[in-house]
């Protein structure tokens, strides 16, 4: 038992809490590719196919995602104007940006000012996603 | 039996090697067979069923808004059908359709009604062709199970 929990200590496939996620992309198949990996590292997942959506579930307050991985193209509202609504409205939870590689510098740095955790671009995986969401759970 | 087990797996290990070599797939549908396990079986197949209705689906609304007898070109409309097109066939690693997208958004840009139609001509034709394919891979795989043997995880590096 001891062998299994140093292991995971040197290279972890698990998140270090149980998540609770929300994914918001205006693409099936990466809200379904994305699901996947959250339950693969150990989280659970809902979905939300733009901006709008995802700033609804928040409204009667009720809503709690420790995660939010927000993309940011989308139509309806946009990665940026969902998340400056969602800390507007005091939403503490984590949120990542999704953005592509196309997005420059400048395009990722307007993103984050809106109020993102971190950025990551697409596609997403366990090797770039876990070792991001356990770096903000111990920030 | 074992030696037909063994002629399958050799078949499917080399159509497999074939279609990354021949551009049909690249890295990310790698990665998209790595999140398949014995928990989510169909997971790949679910992925690829979502897909190839996107390109139906974005194709039509592709085909439609470059017909002339409609009235004007709709390029934006043309363009941001690319542009989901370009983002589903990155997403399962169809190299060959997301290579063909890229060069379709240049031509949407550059409002050019001919290259946009002979793109829209060329990626009916791949998604297509990549579906075929891809039948033919899960079908192999299912003869190779069928037949008691394990699909072999194949390195394509």
């Amino acid at each position: 038992m001891s062998e299994v929990r140093d292991i995971e200590q040197i290279k972890p496939t698990k998140t270090k809490k149980i998540l609770n996620v929300l994914i918001v992309d205006d693409d099936a198949i990466n809200r379904r590719l994305h699901a996947r990996i959250i339950n693969l590292i150990g989280g659970v997942s809902q979905t939300a196919e733009n901006g709008e959506e995802a700033v609804i579930l928040h409204r009667d307050g009720n809503a709690s995602f420790d995660l939010i991985l927000m993309d940011k193209e989308m139509p309806e509202t946009d990665g940026a104007s969902a998340t400056k609504k969602l800390r507007e409205m005091k939403v503490t939870s984590m949120i990542i940006g999704v953005t592509t590689l196309a997005d420059n510098e400048e395009k990722r740095a307007a993103f984050m000012e809106a109020g993102l955790n971190h950025c990551l671009a697409k596609p997403l995986s366990k090797e770039n996603l876990l070792p991001l969401i356990n770096h903000l759970l111990d920030a | 039996m074992d030696a037909l087990i063994s002629q399958l797996q050799r078949q499917f290990r080399d159509y497999t090697i074939s279609l990354y070599q021949q551009d049909f797939l690249d890295d990310q549908f790698t990665e998209l067979k790595k999140l398949q396990d014995d928990g989510s079986p169909d997971f790949v197949a679910e992925v690829l069923s979502l897909f190839f209705e996107d390109c139906v689906k974005l194709i039509s609304n592709m085909a439609r808004a470059l017909d002339q007898t409609t009235g004007a070109v709709d390029f934006s409309t043309v363009g941001a059908s690319v542009h989901q097109l370009k983002g589903s066939s990155s997403s399962v690693g169809a190299k060959r359709v997301k290579a063909l997208c890229v060069s379709f958004k240049d031509f949407c840009e550059a409002q050019n009604f001919e290259g946009c139609v002979r793109c829209l001509q060329q990626v009916d034709i791949e998604y297509k062709t990549l579906k075929t394919k891809l039948q033919d891979l899960f079908n192999l795989e299912k003869q190779i199970i069928q037949a008691g043997g394990i699909v072999p995880q194949v390195d394509i590096n």
